[in-house]
């Protein structure tokens, strides 16, 4: 018997039993669509994740508190940046003045505060900064205008609100000119940000609200350093000589003996793009882990159903022993049965998946902030997987009709 | 065609050692049409099921058909099962639900050298006269039908042999009488026809008959007046009669 007529023969077996077959399709069915849509919404963040970094631009180096092996690996986290607080305002000041291959710099000081206009009310960042930011960071302003440095100079009470953050505080009115109170403190709303769009992973970029790095530091909040300092390089290939540049500024500034570690770590675009991927894969194997369990779950239906089959058809299996079938013969029929019992659910399942992700994506995209994306690799992962799961779990039951003595099979009642 | 030479069979039922076979010594010519018989636990049953390659001997020696079967593989011995024997069950052993075509495609899917299997499978049904119910399932077809179909599927890979086990131990008279009657006609053709039965009207249809007792040959005998199932069916009542060839 060849294989296309095992397979025919599993397909009659199968079709003998629809409920039966159906119901047990339907465990395999459930693990792929699940391994599909959890792969989908991990990879969806990822793209996510990586578009906002890419925004960044690829001539921007972001420079943080907090130690970091110098040219080591792993992620910010292990340098525990943050941990210690080393930059202050006027390292910022001194890189753009210092640094020739430094175009501009942004420093960030804030906090989140609550923010009032007339009745209405949110808890947002309000983030210190400094003319540049615009520069550096990608942003446009809608309406109004970004504050100057002599706004910053003057310490002025002045604010640039988010988009989201003027939709929430404002509706349908115009947020320019008016006056709102953050923490308790009036400011006058100069400019509304452009929407930039969310940015998974990363804090909602609309959302936020920006005033002069001095009245942030020393009139709202009273801190001594700044979070970080993002540095544009005057072009893509003066990066590498922008990062040595403030590294040797801010040894010296920060008076650091030869031998010792650096107090700040600087992050480019490539670092956090390995970072991101790094979080992204643990999403991944994370969700992906939990989907494939239910695969496997489905996996011990089918052996049950085929253990089931096995006793009940020991007569045929007798009978087909009895003209002529080879003990390979057996073993192949009932394999060929739980794998397309698995395979038909993985197809299914599939097809249920991308249905699902294709009809929920704006849905997702509004609740978890990145629209789910399937990938090659996860159909094929999973429908790989679930072949897998009839061939292992089908082995058992297979082995056991084919090791009937054919005697006992037929004078099986 | 067949010879066997002191065949013996050992069963071990836990501790106890069962000898069903005590050294079986036997001849069958090609062409022959034998009847064995005997009481349960004669051997008979474990007999049959050597010369049908489905249980191996203990010890001695089995040729059939030219071929040393003593010693086979298991998967040698399904190829002897499935070319050169073809069987009849006292229960019909059809698989339920499937239609008779496929019933009879059956052995054919498991000889490579098959070809033509629909066409062989019609024929075969033709040739026990259910040419008009290729298509029906056994719950749909007559107990002597049922068989029928039984016989055709034996016969499609074209066996030298056909072991029937008590082929009409399920049957009414008048349809035993036609089940036989194919069994002679076979013969007929040139079969050789082993069947092992408990009712003495059936065993005279064969040329010879063989009484097994306590796991020994006891009566090796030809058959002096042997019944035509046709003469028989001739003159019986023709009652519900089934559809004849």
């Amino acid at each position: 018997m060849n294989l296309w007529e095992s397979v025919l023969v599993a397909l009659e077996g199968l079709a003998a039993n629809k409920l039966r077959s159906a119901l047990t399709m339907l465990g395999v069915i459930i693990g792929v669509f699940a391994v599909i849509a959890m792969l989908a919404i991990a990879e969806g963040t990822r793209v996510q994740m990586m578009s906002s970094i890419q925004s960044m631009g690829t001539d921007v180096v972001m420079i943080f508190s907090g130690g970091g092996r110098r040219g080591g690996g792993g992620g910010p986290a292990r340098g525990g940046f943050g941990s210690t607080q080393s930059l202050t305002l006027d390292d910022a000041y001194a890189i753009a003045d210092d640094c020739p291959s430094v175009l501009a710099v942004a420093p960030e000081a804030g906090a989140n505060a609550q923010v009032k206009y007339r009745s209405q009310n949110t808890n947002t960042q309000v983030l210190g900064t400094t003319a540049d930011y615009p520069g550096v960071r990608n942003y446009k302003v809608a309406s109004g205008k970004f504050f100057s440095n002599s706004d910053v100079r003057s310490s002025s009470r002045v604010a640039v609100i988010g988009y989201d953050t003027a939709t929430e505080l404002f509706a349908q009115l115009t947020p320019v000119g008016k006056d709102i109170r953050i923490n308790g403190s009036r400011f006058r709303v100069i400019g509304v940000l452009a929407q930039k769009g969310s940015q998974g992973g990363f804090g909602n970029p609309d959302d936020q609200i920006l005033i002069p790095v001095t009245t942030a530091m020393n009139r709202l909040f009273g801190l001594e350093n700044v979070r970080m300092i993002s540095a544009r390089a005057t072009a893509s290939d003066t990066l590498t000589q922008a990062q040595e540049e403030i590294t040797r500024l801010l040894r010296k500034r920060h008076r650091l003996a030869s031998g010792a570690e650096d107090d700040f770590r600087i992050m480019t675009q490539t670092e956090f793009m390995s970072f991101a991927n790094e979080a992204a894969t643990i999403f991944s194997v994370l969700l992906g882990g939990v989907a494939a369990l239910s695969l496997l779950v489905g996996g011990i239906g089918i052996m049950n159903i085929m253990l089931v089959s096995v006793t009940e058809r020991t007569r045929e299996i007798g009978i087909r022993m009895a003209l002529g079938a080879r003990r390979r013969d057996i073993l192949l029929q009932f394999l060929v049965e739980s794998v397309v019992l698995s395979l038909a659910g993985g197809g299914i399942g599939v097809l249920l998946g991308l249905l699902l992700v294709a009809w929920t994506g704006a849905f997702a995209a509004e609740t978890l902030g990145s629209t789910p994306v399937v990938s090659t690799v996860s159909i094929v992962l999973s429908f790989s997987f679930s072949a897998a799961v009839g061939i292992i779990f089908g082995v058992y039951p297979a082995l056991k009709a084919a090791r009937l003595d054919p005697i006992d099979a037929l004078r099986y009642e | 065609m067949i010879s066997v030479r002191d065949l013996q069979k050992t069963y071990h039922m836990g501790d106890i050692a069962v000898r069903a076979l005590k050294g079986v010594a036997l001849e069958i010519g090609a062409g022959e049409f034998v009847a064995i018989m005997g009481p349960s636990g004669s051997g008979k049953s474990t007999f049959m099921n050597i010369l049908g390659c489905l249980d191996k001997p203990t010890s001695g020696e089995y040729i059939l058909d030219g071929f040393q079967v003593s010693g086979m593989s298991d998967d040698e011995l399904a190829a002897i099962r499935n070319r050169r024997i073809g069987f009849v069950f006292q229960t019909f052993n059809l698989i339920p639900r499937r239609p008779a075509i496929k019933q009879v495609m059956l052995p054919m899917m498991y000889n490579p050298a098959a070809r033509e299997v629909e066409a062989c499978a019609v024929a075969a049904l033709e040739r026990v006269g259910l040419g008009a119910r290729i298509h029906h399932r056994p719950n749909e077809l007559s107990g002597g039908q049922q068989q029928r179909v039984a016989i055709a599927r034996a016969l499609v890979n074209n066996p030298a042999i056909i072991l029937g086990d008590e082929p009409t131990g399920n049957l009414d008279t008048r349809t035993s009488e036609e089940i036989m009657a194919i069994f002679q006609e076979l013969h007929a053709e040139g079969k050789t026809i082993i069947i092992v039965t408990h009712e003495e009207d059936i065993a005279r249809h064969a040329q010879r008959i063989i009484r097994f007792k306590d796991g020994h040959i006891i009566v090796d005998e030809p058959v002096a007046a042997r019944v035509a199932a046709r003469e028989v069916l001739a003159k019986l009542p023709a009652e519900d009669e089934e559809e004849d060839a």
